[in-house]
């Protein structure tokens, strides 16, 4: 069915088509880091007891869960100018994936601290240690090895969400295929281009999340 | 100045609600047959046939690891080049239920393999066919675990509907970046848009969360 391939144009294009992975590559990873940060912040106001601090973390996570990606990229989009507010495209795409993604984060974080049975924390108030010593010795270092997996899980669908970016023109992966599709019109080549260099992070992320699993999982908790 | 803007904008109301059903539409269709092929997907995955299984496993990973704006191209534009010439709403349906399926059936696989073994082997021993098995004893333990994820799994189905508003296709997505383009005020309109799908997968997430911990104090 691709017996037809045009290799040649492929390669012709395989520096842009690198350009267009690195920049996948950076818009994914300072994403990344901007919704860990998020993610950290919204669970750390969601677990704690003040309500008028935990409001605005539980409106904060819903909106963003009940909602497109795409929508959000456009709000910010077509909505920062609105209040004076003139960034470039990149810019206002890293913020729409880590605002995106960071609700998504501080969900797993959550999960991975509720799901540390009730008797550890217990055993640790008997024991004498404070709050912050039972957080850090006894809390955070097993869910540490549970949320592993499903934070490298995010990190997949914000590389993939990244494609998204193309649309407010930022040129990344996605983009990048398109060049052959619009300059050669071959939308095969840049499709197979593009889809390949996804499935490169796809696999390797994947594999990591695999190997932390097998690794790291508690015995008898999955 | 706000008032001024959102009369403008409800002006457009025949978009607005022609792209909400065009949503819902597109995402209700998606999910019947997305549904219908993720669980034949599951129980060949979970299934005794390992080549069967590594090749879907195969075709499951490319759709899983790549963007679904990608496969929305794909469908638009690849599948004309091999003689399947598809509307932008075929696209969609086509791209969005394939999608669903490969991630429904890695849920139904997981389920499958979840419910103990033990399970199937009283069934043989009672005498049971391989459809018997499936159908009485196994299938019915799996959806219960699965259900929370596969309620889950359709919020992100209507999220992702609106990546198809990239071929043209009118759903609120492209309703409010219709709007957007003469009523220049992205918060505002993009803020409706926004609410519309909260509206619509809001009680979903709602009852994901209920479910689950329903099943959690099933378990405990």
């Amino acid at each position: 069915m691709l017996g037809g391939l045009n290799t040649r144009v492929m390669m012709e294009y395989l520096p842009e088509i690198w350009q267009g992975f690195l920049a996948t590559l950076f818009l994914s990873t300072v994403g990344f880091v901007g919704a860990m940060a998020l993610g950290v912040l919204a669970c750390a106001l969601t677990i704690q007891p003040l309500r008028w601090l935990r409001a605005p973390a539980v409106i904060y996570v819903d909106t963003i869960r009940a909602t497109p990606l795409l929508a959000q990229l456009y709000f910010l989009y077509f909505g920062l100018p609105r209040l004076g507010i003139v960034l470039p495209e990149m810019l206002i795409g890293i913020i729409a994936l880590s605002l995106n993604s960071g609700a998504y984060m501080a969900e797993i974080i959550r999960s991975g601290i509720l799901s540390i049975p009730r008797g550890q924390v217990e055993a640790g108030m008997s024991t004498g240690l404070s709050y912050m010593q039972r957080m850090r010795l006894i809390v955070l270092p097993q869910a540490l090895r549970t949320t592993v997996s499903p934070l490298i899980g995010q990190a997949i669908v914000l590389v993939k969400d990244s494609s998204l970016l193309s649309l407010i023109s930022v040129v990344e992966l996605t983009r990048a295929g398109q060049r052959i599709a619009i300059d050669r019109f071959m939308p095969v080549e840049g499709l197979v281009a593009t889809a390949l260099g996804y499935l490169m992070l796809y696999y390797a992320l994947k594999s990591a999340a695999g190997a932390w699993q097998a690794r790291n999982s508690i015995p008898g908790r999955g | 100045m706000v008032w001024f803007y959102l009369e403008r904008i409800f002006g457009y109301w025949p978009v607005l609600l022609k792209g909400m059903g065009m949503t819902i539409g597109l995402s209700l269709l998606s999910l019947v047959i997305g549904v219908v092929i993720g669980f034949g997907f599951g129980i060949i995955r979970a299934g005794h046939n390992r080549w069967l299984s590594r090749v879907l496993g195969l075709y499951i990973d490319f759709f899983r690891g790549t963007p679904f704006l990608v496969q929305v191209f794909i469908a638009f534009f690849i599948l004309p080049v091999i003689g399947i010439e598809l509307s932008a709403f075929a696209a969609g349906v086509v791209a969005l239920s394939n999608m669903a399926a490969c991630f429904i059936g890695e849920i139904v696989a997981a389920g499958l393999k979840a419910v103990p073994s033990g399970q199937s082997e009283a069934a043989i021993a009672s005498g049971m066919t391989r459809a018997q098995q499936m159908r009485l004893v196994v299938m019915p333990q799996a959806v219960r675990i699965i259900t929370p994820s596969l309620v889950g799994q359709f919020v992100l189905l209507i999220k992702d509907s609106s990546v198809v508003s990239a071929i043209g296709l009118l759903d609120l997505t492209r309703a409010g970046w219709l709007i957007v383009q003469s009523v220049p005020n992205g918060l505002l309109v993009f803020g409706i848009v926004g609410l519309g799908y909260f509206i619509i997968c809001y009680p979903l997430i709602h009852l994901s969360r209920r479910l689950e911990r329903r099943s959690q104090a099933a378990f405990l």
